[in-house]
């Protein structure tokens, strides 16, 4: 064990073990994306389990975020951007032309690295979403959008002020208000870019505990620069290089006991 | 407190630091930028002047009447100015009407939907309409508009709504001769156009793309993302935008003195020639004097004040919307 693993260590325990026998809800093959003419990913191939944290570490440019950006083609609204490859998500192919990007997205929630609360009350932020795609009477969207802001620990401090501009909120308030609209929509999955990156302490370990509680119900990918996070909330880790994936496994083997080289000198701190 | 820092640097480097500008150029310079200020303050301050000042006559004639009286009878020194008032309001508000969506559209386009490649000549097109000079929006108006417009939208127009109730007499032309209040209104929509739609494009240039992506994130369609997200994000910054385009279509002379068919009548018909403001000073300012010189003045008094009250609930919306 070198000595700055060890620094990490105590945050390991923290979190779950991981499951390896989780069946796997996203099953990524041979996946490249190209930027324009840049490659950006290559040849990417992991699976991500179900009711499991995945974090994605790995230095600024890595491929990390991109890889993230794949699962819900949020890149395609940029038309110089295009993978190729698999993304199962339970065996369906989201990368095929037929996919609904809309109802993929309304699977595949996604977090951004700032709070984005959109131009509405609190209550329109959560209940936006789900009326995309449901028709509910008003009492049982009243009844989802506290679900969905219980979930996101932000009800005891919204409640009273559900009719107010979102944009009142603090950031971490905002910040949960945005993974409280992602889950309305009951996704299956839940990308989180950097989601603490533009938080507080606190409000960063509000998020943690957050993300910890809906390991439950969603499978979540988690992007973020700061290992310890990485070591704190996830099962699976996965570190990337220069558009490659260099190691994948659960979170204490990654931490504790790397197979390659750059892993481990990542993790210490040697680069990155 | 410029001065003491001035000595710390040369104390600290322990060398003469020679200064290029003296003090007195600094005072200099500050007054002179004083005065570039004060004299706006001044020119303003004249024009509000002598034109209360030349209208007076006329104020003092007509009283309160000169406001509500639609009468504007040169030969026998009467003048009211309520038909131009009227006019000025209506052709703007038609102005607004056609162009703030047509404006919104083009701005959604250039920002969301159109390929790169294309954006920049739409871009510069809309741009060079803002140059086109108001003179020959005006010609162009009248000449070639105003035919065409009678021609294939009134007279048919007419031919269907003869007898109708309401739109029987909104869009009834006595004489489909092309000029009119809603001509006016066209034209001017075409001249704001350009405005509006690059400052509401910046605007939306200006949204966080990580927004839009959050928006498009939980499965909004386009539409969905810019009537619900981006529109409303922006909205403040459109309203300022619409009020620029209402005050230049409230000022605009040339083009509608062209088109708008210069007759001191109201009329519900759209389609009936009327005058605004604008268009009656330019049209009378050359023969008048007298009393009718102090009329037209009066008349620039009155645009100046409405332009100002039109501004001032702009600004006033504006905050309301601001303050959550």
């Amino acid at each position: 064990m070198s000595t700055i693993a060890l620094n990490t260590s105590s945050a390991i325990g923290n979190a779950a073990a991981a499951d390896t026998r989780a069946p796997v809800r996203i099953a990524v093959k041979n996946l490249n994306f190209y930027y324009g003419d840049f490659r950006s990913l290559k040849d990417v191939s992991i699976d991500f389990y179900d009711r499991q944290v995945t974090a994605l570490i790995g230095p600024s440019g890595c491929g990390k975020s991109t890889l993230l950006r794949t699962f819900n083609r949020i890149y395609s609204l940029y038309p110089e951007q295009r993978a190729d490859g698999q993304i199962l998500l339970d065996g369906q192919n989201v990368l095929s032309p037929n996919v609904d990007v809309n109802e993929l997205r309304a699977r595949v929630g996604m977090v951004f690295q700032k709070p984005t609360p959109f131009p509405m009350s609190i209550y329109d932020n959560i209940a936006f979403g789900i009326k995309l795609y449901e028709r509910l009477p008003k009492s049982e969207l009243d009844g989802r959008v506290e679900e969905a802001l219980r979930k996101a620990a932000l009800w005891d401090e919204a409640k009273d002020k559900l009719r107010q501009s979102g944009m009142g909120l603090s950031g971490g308030q905002q910040q949960r208000l945005c993974i409280a609209r992602t889950i309305a929509q009951r996704p299956e999955v839940i990308l989180l870019d950097e989601p603490t990156s533009a938080l507080d302490p606190i409000s960063t370990g509000k998020i943690e505990e957050l993300i910890e509680q809906l390991r439950s119900e969603f499978t979540i990918v988690i992007v973020t620069h700061n290992m310890q996070q990485a070591a704190r909330i996830s099962q699976f880790t996965a570190f990337m290089y220069l558009g490659e994936l260099i190691e994948f496994g659960p979170t204490t083997k990654m931490f504790m006991n790397p197979t390659k080289k750059q892993t481990q000198d990542y993790i210490t701190g040697r680069f990155g | 407190m410029a001065v003491l820092s001035d000595e710390i640097i040369v104390s600290n480097n322990m060398q003469p630091v020679r200064r290029r500008t003296s003090p007195v150029f600094d005072q200099g310079f500050r007054w002179a930028s004083y005065g570039s200020a004060l004299i706006v303050l001044a020119v303003l301050a004249g024009i509000i002047g002598t034109m209360i000042y030349g209208g007076w006559p006329a104020f003092q004639e007509f009283g309160f009447g000169f406001v509500t009286s639609s009468i504007w009878n040169v030969g026998g020194e009467q003048f009211g100015a309520w038909v131009a008032i009227a006019g000025t309001l209506t052709s703007a508000l038609i102005a607004l009407v056609i162009g703030v969506p047509i404006s919104i559209g083009i701005a959604i386009f250039l920002t969301q939907l159109c390929p790169s490649w294309l954006r920049r000549p739409v871009s510069t097109v809309i741009e060079l309409l803002a140059a086109v000079p108001s003179i020959i929006y005006g010609m162009w108006g009248l000449f070639v508009f105003a035919p065409l417009f009678a021609n294939y939208v009134q007279v048919p127009l007419t031919n269907i709504v003869e007898g109708m109730p309401i739109l029987g007499t909104i869009l009834y032309a006595r004489v489909p001769s092309g000029v009119g209040m809603l001509t006016a209104g066209i034209i001017l929509a075409i001249m704001i156009i350009p405005f509006i739609a690059s400052i509401t494009r910046d605007m939306l240039d200006q949204i966080p793309s990580i927004l839009r992506e959050s928006a498009y994130g939980i499965g909004c369609t386009t539409w969905e993302v810019v009537r619900h997200v981006l529109l409303p994000q922006a909205g403040v910054s459109i309203i300022g935008a619409v009020m620029l385009g209402l005050g230049r279509a409230l000022g605009e002379t040339m083009a509608v003195t062209f088109v708008i068919g210069n007759a001191n009548r109201l009329s519900l018909s759209l389609f009936d020639p009327s005058s605004t403001i604008a268009s009656r000073i330019a049209n009378e300012f050359n023969e008048a004097s007298g009393l009718h010189m102090s009329a037209l003045l009066a008349l620039g008094c009155i645009l100046f004040v409405v332009t100002f009250i039109v501004l001032a609930l702009a600004r006033l919306l504006i905050a309301r919307v601001k303050t959550p």
